[in-house]
């Protein structure tokens, strides 16, 4: 899948995060009951009825990250774009093991994270790292900014000669905030100062891989450039590795170097973040790039915009065959039968969809 | 801490020191009777007037703060830290251990009415002080306890706990520092209100006998004794006095209690 000259950091193979839903209470008893006569209820896509995956504990299965494969390589940005719900942070949270993963492998220096130890697991965390989308709630409101700072570097034993208190204020200079507010609280602090404080605790153990996970959503525009330019700055210095979850497409065009597009569960397409923007392949790409507005009146009164249907399926739920087929304006029968699997189209250009091969890479001329 | 807290603190201390110095400070002997003098008003030579038996009010009432605030302090210390430490594994771990302590134990020792199970067990291992606070910690601290779980399954999901366990911060480490300090303030609330309630369980036992022996007094017991609506028309002062005590200890507590919620929130506490 990738270059040989490429090294690759961390190496995901068929990642599962399914949650059990509902339990056996009354809602799924009732669900269960009804079942018979799903089509004299009100339901918006009856044919799918009979794929609601009810287990023999009368529990539904939601399928956050389903099966999805992934190489993220030493030292580069990968962008991973997605609606609100398709599992994008679920993927990024289940690589740190902050989410259980429930199949699948992640391999990092030959060790498989997701069948670590909780302990083993712990000796990992020093090399990879999380930033959190809500700076205001990802910082205990009890801690002041040298506590925070300072816990990792205690719990690792990481001050590297220096005192903590000395590691923490070289921290705080490298994200840009002045020594002098390390007593300070985080109430007292803006978003955007808050963001940096956690990628200052994120950058305390020295880490070689950062999931930033919605890292700006929160912020204004003005400050999402300053914490985007900070992160490569830190990249460039450190020669860290960044998952960049996102939803902003231009923000992840502007960071990253290769781009991933997830829809329920799965990945989509993958390749150069230029060809991504420039040539999108699968027909959900193609609609999110058209999402995105141009910063010019005229060319944006006269571009031609994919405007999907209706919302994300549910993932309790999700259609059969490609996930995307409910919505996608070139879908034909076979799309909701065959799953598609991702494709090198071009070269490192990769998509998931049946219309589309290397001989006919656009599913308008197909 | 504000103003309040200090006049709290101060209630607090003057009650502790009249426990503390009672015998020095009480005017008369808290168990001589004077049936002759029942009843009587306030007065020179009973500051705070006589009961049904004629005894010295004033000297009861310092003589109870021994046995009251024993028993509240002690009853509300035991009960907030057991119900914390149980409520806090109960809401951390999850799982079959939740279910065995807030779906079991919980409910079990919830569903016998409170002062019913302590009757039980003094009846059971005797009267005394000692099994009284011991009876009462043992129907109190469930109440904590499921304050703490809820408070607990709450801020587990806070990211700043997530991050905490990204920065490999061990289970201890992440109840300890990140989710019990963002979960006890409503059990400080609880605490304060808990003290009252202790002190007046205290009488209700007392009152059936099963408690401190009735001659001794205790706040619970004067007012338990100076029930009815006779003395509350003619003899006042016999509910009064004791009736203010517990109060102002209610409040001493309550305001030093949120004095120590907002020296616990660096949002509220003044630089």
């Amino acid at each position: 899948m990738t270059e040989t000259n490429v090294e690759n950091l961390i190496s995901i193979q068929d990642l599962k995060v399914h949650y059990k839903t509902g339990g056996a209470g009354l809602g799924s008893l009732i669900a269960q009951t009804f079942r018979g006569f799903r089509g004299a209820m009100p339901v918006s896509e009856p044919s799918e009825a009979n794929d609601v995956k009810i287990q023999a504990s009368g529990k539904k299965v939601v399928k956050a990250v389903d099966g999805v494969s992934l190489d993220i390589r030493r030292g580069e940005t990968l962008g991973l774009v997605g609606e609100s719900g398709c599992g994008k942070s679920t993927l990024g949270k289940a690589i740190l093991r902050l989410t259980e993963p429930t199949g699948g492998q992640v391999f990092y220096n030959g060790k498989d994270l997701a069948h670590l130890s909780q302990r083993a697991m712990r000796d990992q965390r020093k090399n990879l790292q999380m930033i959190f989308q809500d700076p205001y709630a990802s910082l205990n409101p009890r801690m002041n900014v040298g506590q925070i700072i300072g816990e990792p570097i205690r719990t690792f034993n990481l001050a590297n000669g220096l005192s903590v208190e000395e590691r923490v204020q070289e921290l705080m200079e490298t994200v840009g905030m002045s020594r002098r507010f390390v007593k300070r609280y985080p109430h007292e602090f803006s978003g955007g100062q808050r963001q940096r404080i956690g990628i200052a605790r994120a950058l305390a153990v020295d880490p070689e891989f950062i999931v930033a996970d919605e890292p700006i959503s929160a912020l204004d525009v003005s400050i999402q450039a300053q914490i985007m330019n900070l992160m490569e700055k830190l990249q460039s210095e450190k020669n860290l590795t960044y998952l960049f979850i996102s939803h902003d497409l231009r923000a992840v065009r502007h960071l990253s170097d290769r781009v991933a597009v997830m829809y329920l569960g799965k990945i989509v397409e993958l390749a150069n973040g230029k060809d991504v923007y420039a040539d999108p392949l699968m027909p959900y790409t193609k609609a999110l790039i058209s999402a995105v507005p141009v910063p010019d009146p005229e060319v944006e009164a006269k571009r031609e915009r994919i405007i999907l249907k209706g919302d994300v399926p549910s993932p309790i739920n999700p259609p059969s065959g490609c996930h995307f087929h409910t919505r996608c304006p070139f879908a034909i029968a076979e799309c909701s039968q065959i799953v598609p699997q991702l494709t090198e189209i071009k070269p490192n250009h990769f998509a998931a969809c049946i219309r589309i091969s290397p001989e006919h890479p656009y599913i308008e001329n197909n | 801490m504000n103003r309040l807290t200090y006049i709290g603190i101060a209630i607090a201390i003057l009650f502790i020191l009249a426990a503390i110095f009672a015998p020095l400070i009480a005017t008369h002997d808290v168990t001589v009777q004077n049936l002759l003098a029942r009843y009587a008003m306030p007065s020179g030579e009973h500051w705070f007037g006589t009961d049904s038996l004629g005894r010295d009010v004033f000297s009861r009432v310092i003589y109870g703060a021994r046995i009251s605030l024993q028993v509240g302090i002690t009853v509300v210390t035991v009960s907030t830290v057991v119900g914390t430490v149980i409520g806090a594994i109960a809401g951390f771990y999850g799982g079959w251990v939740d279910k065995f302590l807030s779906g079991y134990l919980f409910n079990v020792v919830l569903a016998f009415p409170g002062l019913l199970l302590a009757i039980a067990m003094v009846a059971f291992l005797g009267a005394g002080l000692g099994k009284l606070i011991f009876a009462l910690c043992v129907i109190g601290w469930v109440g904590y306890a499921r304050v703490i779980r809820g408070q607990v399954l709450k801020v587990r999901e806070y990211d700043f706990v997530q991050a905490a366990r990204a920065l490999g911060a061990s289970n201890m480490r992440i109840l300890f520092t990140h989710i019990l300090p963002n979960a006890i303030q409503p059990l400080i609330v609880q605490a304060s209100l808990g003290m009252a309630g202790a002190v007046l369980s205290e009488a209700s036992l007392s009152f059936l006998g099963l408690g401190i022996p009735p001659p001794a007094p205790s706040w619970g017991t004067m007012i338990e004794e100076a029930r009815g609506l006779d003395i509350l028309y003619n003899a006042p002062h016999v509910l009064f006095f004791p009736g203010i005590a517990i109060a102002l200890t209610v409040l001493a507590f309550n305001f030093i209690g949120d004095g120590l919620r907002e020296y616990l929130d660096p949002k509220q506490r003044k630089r």
